[in-house]
């Protein structure tokens, strides 16, 4: 890794991103998922989790493709997508992973759903038609501004004018207007209205006045206002996408980290790769070490295996079970590999349960309906009316020929676009979606940023989300330095928690080689011995002896070497110094912070005093999590529920809002509306707040539309409204709405006190 | 009127031109990628090709 110039780029990630954090070896194979290109070459496509920042593409583009054989490495910062072209063996996929994987992101399959999230033929269509639009608009208006500038231009001229407008605005229209067309179609086969069909309606009206005003020989075309109208729209439209588009590849990111192999044993001895679907009940798996077991099973075998559970339980210490125990779907193995007799298909089994309840949690949480979709409900059939009541009364009552009544009916419809409601809220949510994402926020739902800012109640999991979830070294123990040293380098051979605890407190010792590791007891290298007390055979009288004060036995690390007396290693799982300031943040914006916890009741107590929390509960199961929050909502809350476990997933989808931190179990990932990037909650209150000021800004815009119209509609409706009073009434509401959208990013002043 | 029969057919041909590279631009992807296009400009050193 050294000589590629890295080394800034580690201080830039560093900074950008948190901390790197070396990963495991990967999760799945590689090799069969390369597609030969011929020629000896082979092709892989990635999905790089914690690719976050543009030294991260850089770094890994640079260290891939300085890889012998490497002939493309190109990777997409928007999609996290890395696609990789080298000529050799397909065997050399699981090498290129795993260098990704000690670079530190989380490389996994493209999945079928990362590919529909970026693969948006939708997009690239409205982003062509935007493009053509532009295009006719900017031409027709040039024409147009000819004709109204010019008073004293001939009829001659006039008219060939008008002829040539009509030439840029009929193809546009036809071509550009085709997605608004396409969803008014399929709104009205599906039997409702839609916007689409009031815009389409409204474009091919002025369109078709347009063409017959020409034809006339009259003083004004409209064809500008069609045209501008529906770029104005489109940018609308686009903005909107962009903004589903990322939220959708959050999530099919998340989908795709969930995803892998499992190696199968076959009955002739061979161990190969499968999917884990293709496993059935009765087939034996093998699990390495550091890997996810992701079908339940029984241990098989004469050693007890070493499993983190904190994933499916909660549990922060590892457990260790003995041969013939069961062993469920989430686990990971700390020790050595061990054979699982599998009890389940992947289908049947406890993460699948899982899941299925989370997809009743989610059908279950009513929708909320998007504020631009309330206002354009009540607001389409209004502007119609108005139009229709216009042409009407100017035809019937005014006594002109019908051509002259629609001339003021469709100004009222022009004039009145729905502008205001297709960028308003779009621009607000795109720019706020932009600023969260570069704090760290990451919206996984569409609907994420509105539901946030309705939050009036915060639940909050113990384990992972207020605390860092992981044990601590605690400082001023009776450990001498060159002890800790020796203690260090020992434990550099283990996965325990509390062996890496100790590495990260003493980094730099070199780590030993030739230690030996007895599963659940301890590590022992030449007669140092590092482990529990049961493993040195120390008693307890020794053991409280030796550690002042009553620790507790499960947090603590002995260390023993011949002629010297034990030394003692405590440890504890820490809450992060900011977590009061969090909570009264959350307090200062109206959220009522709560603690629901699977922990015992004194460490829950503790962490609720220490964190400024008056109301918890502790030992709630996932059922009365799940019951809690649907409690909450019963009583007409909108709790916003933070978890990272699988035991949080039910609550997390019943909750109004649900926000995960990153480093939280994949099912709570997907589960949550929000994924907090680096895995702290300090950027929670920002986000709420600039949430919020998003909210109102949209309302603000949306409210201007209105003042607008009820200025604009009574001048068109009685026919004073021209072309150019049209075009300046769309271009400055617009342009004012946009800027007012811009705000949104700008609320750092308020939301950072 | 004669200065409009030449201006009108530039002014169509250079937008026109503009519209054609827009979707050039479209078809080789170049909107795929905004976020990371941002810093690609950055890196200063192209990787040594083989």
């Amino acid at each position: 890794m050294r000589g590629l110039g890295l080394d800034a780029v580690y201080a830039r990630m560093t900074a950008a991103a948190g901390t790197l954090r070396p990963q495991g070896p990967p999760a799945f194979a590689a090799a069969p998922l390369a597609r030969d290109l011929g020629n000896g070459a082979h092709e892989l496509e990635l999905m790089v989790s914690g690719l976050t920042c543009g030294a991260c593409v850089w770094l890994l583009e640079q260290a891939l493709g300085n890889e012998p054989d490497v002939t493309r490495a190109r990777a997409n910062l928007s999609s996290r997508r890395l696609t990789l072209r080298w000529r050799g063996p397909a065997g050399r996929a699981d090498e290129f992973v795993r260098l990704i994987a000690r670079l530190g992101f989380r490389p996994a399959p493209w999945s079928p759903a990362c590919l529909r999230a970026e693969e948006d033929a939708e997009q690239r269509e409205l982003v062509r038609a935007l493009g053509i639009a532009g295009f006719g608009a900017m031409n027709v208006m040039l024409v147009s501004v000819a004709v109204w500038a010019g008073s004293d231009m001939g009829e001659a001229t006039r008219a060939l004018m008008h002829w040539l407008a009509m030439l840029f605005a009929l193809p546009t229209v036809l071509v550009a207007g085709m997605p608004f067309y396409k969803g008014a179609w399929r709104g009205l086969r599906a039997g409702r209205p839609t916007m689409d069909l009031a815009v389409s309606l409204g474009v091919l009206l002025t369109t078709a006045m347009s063409v017959s005003e020409t034809l006339r020989n009259a003083d004004y075309t409209w064809f500008d206002g069609a045209t501008a109208l529906l770029a104005l729209l489109l940018v609308g439209r686009v903005l909107d996408r962009a903004a589903r588009r990322r939220a959708r590849q959050a999530a099919a990111g998340l989908l795709a980290l969930q995803e892998g192999t499992v190696t199968r044993l076959e009955a002739d001895g061979a161990a190969r790769p499968v999917p884990p679907e293709a496993v059935a009940a009765g087939e034996r798996i093998l699990v390495a070490a550091g890997e996810t077991v992701r079908l339940d099973g029984v241990l098989e075998g004469e050693e007890e295996a070493v499993l983190d559970l904190a994933a499916t339980t909660g549990e922060s210490l590892p457990r260790h079970c003995p041969p013939g125990e069961a062993v469920p779907a989430g686990g990971v193995n700390l020790g050595q590999p061990f054979t699982l007799r599998v009890t389940a298909a992947a289908k049947d089994g406890s993460l699948a349960a899982t899941a299925r309840l989370l997809e009743r949690a989610e059908g279950a949480r009513g929708r909320t309906v998007a504020l631009a979709d309330r206002a354009a409900g009540l607001y389409v059939p209004v502007v119609h009316a108005v139009s229709l009541a216009t042409f009407l009364g100017w035809w019937l009552l005014g006594g002109v020929t019908w051509q002259a009544a629609l001339v003021p009916a469709v100004a009222a419809l022009i004039i009145t676009c729905p502008c205001g409601l297709a960028i308003a809220v779009p621009a607000v949510q795109v720019v706020a979606a932009g600023a969260l994402f570069r704090r760290g926020v990451l919206l996984a739902s569409p609907d994420a940023l509105e539901r946030l800012a309705q939050a009036d109640h915060a639940v909050l999991d113990k384990t992972g989300t207020l605390t860092e979830g992981r044990p601590e070294l605690l400082p001023g123990g009776a450990a001498a330095a060159d002890d800790l040293a020796l203690a260090a380098s020992l434990a550099a051979a283990s996965r325990h928690p509390l062996a890496r605890a100790l590495r990260r407190a003493c980094p730099d010792a070199p780590a030993a080689t030739g230690v030996r590791e007895h599963p659940g007891l301890g590590l022992e290298r030449d007669g140092v011995r590092l482990g529990s007390a049961r493993f040195l055979g120390l008693g307890p009288d020794a053991a409280d002896g030796a550690a002042s004060g009553a620790a507790d036995p499960a947090l603590t690390l002995w260390l023993a070497r011949p002629g010297h007396a034990p030394v003692a290693f405590r440890f504890a799982d820490r809450l992060p110094a900011d977590t009061a300031a969090v909570v009264a943040r959350l307090g200062a914006l109206g959220l009522e912070s709560e603690l629901l916890s699977g922990d015992g009741a004194p460490a829950v107590r503790a962490v609720a005093e220490a964190s400024g929390i008056r109301d918890w509960r502790a030992a709630a199961g996932p059922e009365d999590k799940a019951a809690r929050i649907a409690a909450l909502v019963a009583l007409g809350r909108r709790p916003l529920m933070v978890g990272d476990g699988v035991n949080d997933a039910a609550a997390l989808a019943l909750a109004h809002v649900s926000v995960a931190p990153d480093g939280a179990t994949d099912l709570a990932q997907t589960a949550a509306d929000i994924v907090l990037r680096g895995g702290r909650l300090a950027a929670l209150p920002g986000a709420i707040a600039l949430a919020r000021r998003a909210r109102r800004l949209a309302r603000q815009n949306l409210g201007f539309s209105l003042v607008y119209n009820l200025v604009a509609v009574p001048v068109a409706v009685a026919g004073l409204a021209t072309p150019p009073i049209a075009a300046a009434v769309m271009a400055s509401s617009s342009l004012i709405v946009i800027l007012n959208a811009l705000r949104a990013g700008h609320a750092d002043a308020e939301a950072m006190p | 009127m004669n200065a409009l029969m030449l201006l009108i057919p530039l002014a169509l041909f250079l937008g026109g031109l503009a519209l054609a590279f827009f979707l050039y631009t479209l078809r080789s992807r170049q909107y795929d990628d905004l976020d990371g296009a941002a810093s690609r400009i950055l890196f200063d050193d192209e990787r040594p090709r083989r």
